[in-house]
């Protein structure tokens, strides 16, 4: 008796072990899972990251080739989708936050606002192709791809921004209200201020999300061979991610390593953005205190 | 007599501003409609084709060449089974980082590793899908030496690995949310820690664990570039994770990266897959809510 007792608790103690090991291992995969993947696309794209790379046209010479139409098509894509969705998710934020009464169509709102956040990225591109591309005849164009990259991450927006606005304490507002200022007053002279760095954070963030959406800007823009760079909003375009796409479906390795490249550069422009974000949080936080 | 005058004018502009509001925040709903819209008329074009029982009961799926088959079936067992895989991947790796952060990790630990871990999410796709058919695969043949380049294991592994921030994340934040009344009261029955996580944590946390993996489930269905990268353009009934497939995202970018002229057959196929995928995604996602709504348990 005594003895199955003692063996039970060696059980016990190595059942303890087991399942201890088993969850480090699970954090040491992921955490090994990210330091391969970004190695393995440093590795192979370094060497290839040149001055003449970024400046460079697209080639069938891998030596010659380069990534500037992306790079810029890019720059106008983040640029116009954060002309239209930011202005678009801060007000319907505040609506949400500030003015909407509690009642069922806000709620339907709320409740389709999160659906939205899960729809997958390609239906949104779908949605851009028949409707602005199509529909409403902007062809394969970057303010088609920029709207449809608006509605794809207003959502994103949207929650960042409530979560921003309601950080703000109740009693700023109603001090404001007890001096006779209007909603509006309050909501632009102190509300809003107070909640801008956590609108902003989450706009960014949702921002560099679009930079690296490539399967709705596939739907719009399509496998275009770019030798210009676009110049107003209705030309073609392509953007950094159906670049490197291109690349890695061809079969030569030069050329996939032209795509690790152009992965290295993605990811600094979205680590840029990222710092550009947390400094911002950063800031305010030391601010607060 | 003036300042009777502002206040009703700033009335009047209070009401403007109230209504501009409510366009924005009422533009998502818009936004729904719009995908409703487009898919539903896109489609009905194709169903005027193309019955809608061959569709969703036919085993071929070769609208490119003739004879033309227009199954939806292969393009939904492909995604099914890069699905599966995923799933199959990140769910015990992810909940095994969620008790390690949140049972064992001391403080300092876990502030440290979550933030690196969700760096995991925040990698564009086409990353993972260079990352799946360079690193991945060849890998993968050294132990399949039979098993040819584009291959459903290798991208499902390869997205299972991006889904695991969203199933540790969620999990963990559930996890944490356990009282720590629940995990003394186990230790005063003698109970180790390990039983603790098993026998209370994780059931306690159960209704937050599993909206995490419907989530990832749903994420994993909507995956569209490492599919298209790595797993092939072969639509194939089958549940050979060695074998070339095609999903219905990686249907959709095939015909899109073609530019199939607007109104073509070809063109109307993709929004047909397109409403079966936002069909599926959407039936996903309500489940999740149901279940995070119905079984939700606040301490």
């Amino acid at each position: 008796m005594f003895k199955t007792k003692e063996r039970r608790s060696g059980g016990r103690a190595l059942k303890g072990r087991l399942v201890y090991a088993l969850a480090l291992l699970s954090v040491a995969l992921s955490l090994l899972s990210l330091v391969v993947i970004l190695g393995d696309a440093l590795a192979d794209g370094l060497p290839y990251l040149t001055w003449g790379f970024i400046t460079s046209f697209p080639s069938r010479f891998p030596s010659r080739a380069g990534i500037l139409p992306a790079l810029v098509g890019s720059v106008w894509l983040v640029a116009l989708t954060a002309l239209f969705s930011f202005p678009l998710g801060v007000c319907a934020a505040i609506y949400l936050e500030e003015y909407a009464p509690r009642n069922r169509v806000t709620e339907f709102i709320q409740v389709n606002i999160a659906n939205l956040a899960g729809v997958p990225s390609i239906v949104y591109g779908l949605l851009g192709l028949g409707l602005f591309v199509d529909a409403l005849a902007l062809g394969r164009s970057v303010l088609a791809g920029a709207l449809t990259m608006t509605l794809l991450i207003l959502p994103v927006i949207i929650i960042a921004s409530r979560e921003a606005l309601r950080s703000v304490p109740k009693i700023y507002r109603e001090g404001a209200f007890a001096l006779g200022a209007t909603r509006w007053e309050v909501t632009r002279q102190i509300v809003l201020p107070e909640a801008l760095p956590g609108i902003l954070t989450g706009t960014i963030i949702a921002l560099s999300r679009a930079i690296g959406e490539a399967a709705p800007m596939i739907a719009i823009a399509a496998l275009v061979y770019v030798t210009f760079v676009p110049l107003s909003p209705l030309d073609r375009f392509t953007v950094l991610p159906i670049q490197i796409y291109n690349w890695v479906n061809l079969p030569r390795t030069e050329f996939r390593n032209l795509a690790a490249a152009g992965i290295i550069l993605l990811l600094v422009v979205l680590v840029a953005m990222n710092s550009v974000a947390i400094t911002i949080r950063y800031r305010h936080q030391r601010k607060a205190v | 007599m003036k300042g009777g005058k502002g206040r009703g004018e700033a009335r009047r502009i209070e009401g403007i501003i109230e209504k501009v509001l409510f366009i924005c925040a009422a533009l998502s709903v818009f936004t729904t409609l719009a995908i409703l819209g487009v898919l539903v008329f896109e489609a009905v074009g194709f169903f005027s084709q193309v019955s809608i029982v061959e569709f969703l009961t036919g085993t071929q799926w070769t609208p490119l060449f003739k004879p033309q088959h227009f199954g939806v079936l292969p393009l939904v067992a492909g995604t099914f089974l890069v699905t599966v895989i995923g799933v199959g991947v990140a769910v015990p790796i992810g909940l095994g980082a969620a008790v390690f952060l949140s049972e064992y990790a001391p403080e300092k630990a876990r502030r440290a590793i979550k933030p690196v871990l969700e760096i995991l999410a925040g990698i564009p796709t086409v990353v993972y899908g260079y990352f799946a058919l360079t690193f991945v695969t060849p890998l993968l043949q050294r132990v399949f030496p039979e098993m040819i380049v584009f291959n459903a294991l290798s991208a499902g592994l390869t997205m299972g690995i991006m889904i695991i921030p969203m199933v540790s994340s969620l999990s963990e934040d559930a996890m944490l949310s356990v009282p720590k009344s629940l995990r003394e009261g186990a230790y005063a029955l003698g109970a180790q820690k390990h039983e603790v996580v098993t026998h209370i944590v994780v059931p306690s946390a159960l209704s937050g664990i599993v909206s995490s993996i419907i989530l990832a489930i749903s994420r994993a269905i909507g995956e569209t570039m490492i599919v298209s990268i790595a797993a092939g353009s072969t639509p194939r009934l089958t549940l050979n994770p060695l074998e070339s497939i095609q999903t219905m995202t990686g249907y959709i970018t095939q015909i899109s990266l073609g530019e199939a002229p607007f109104g073509s057959l070809e063109y109307t196929t993709i929004f047909s897959v397109g409403l079966t995928l936002f069909v599926m995604v959407l039936a996903v996602n309500l489940v999740g809510n149901y279940v995070t709504k119905r079984f939700w348990r606040s301490y």
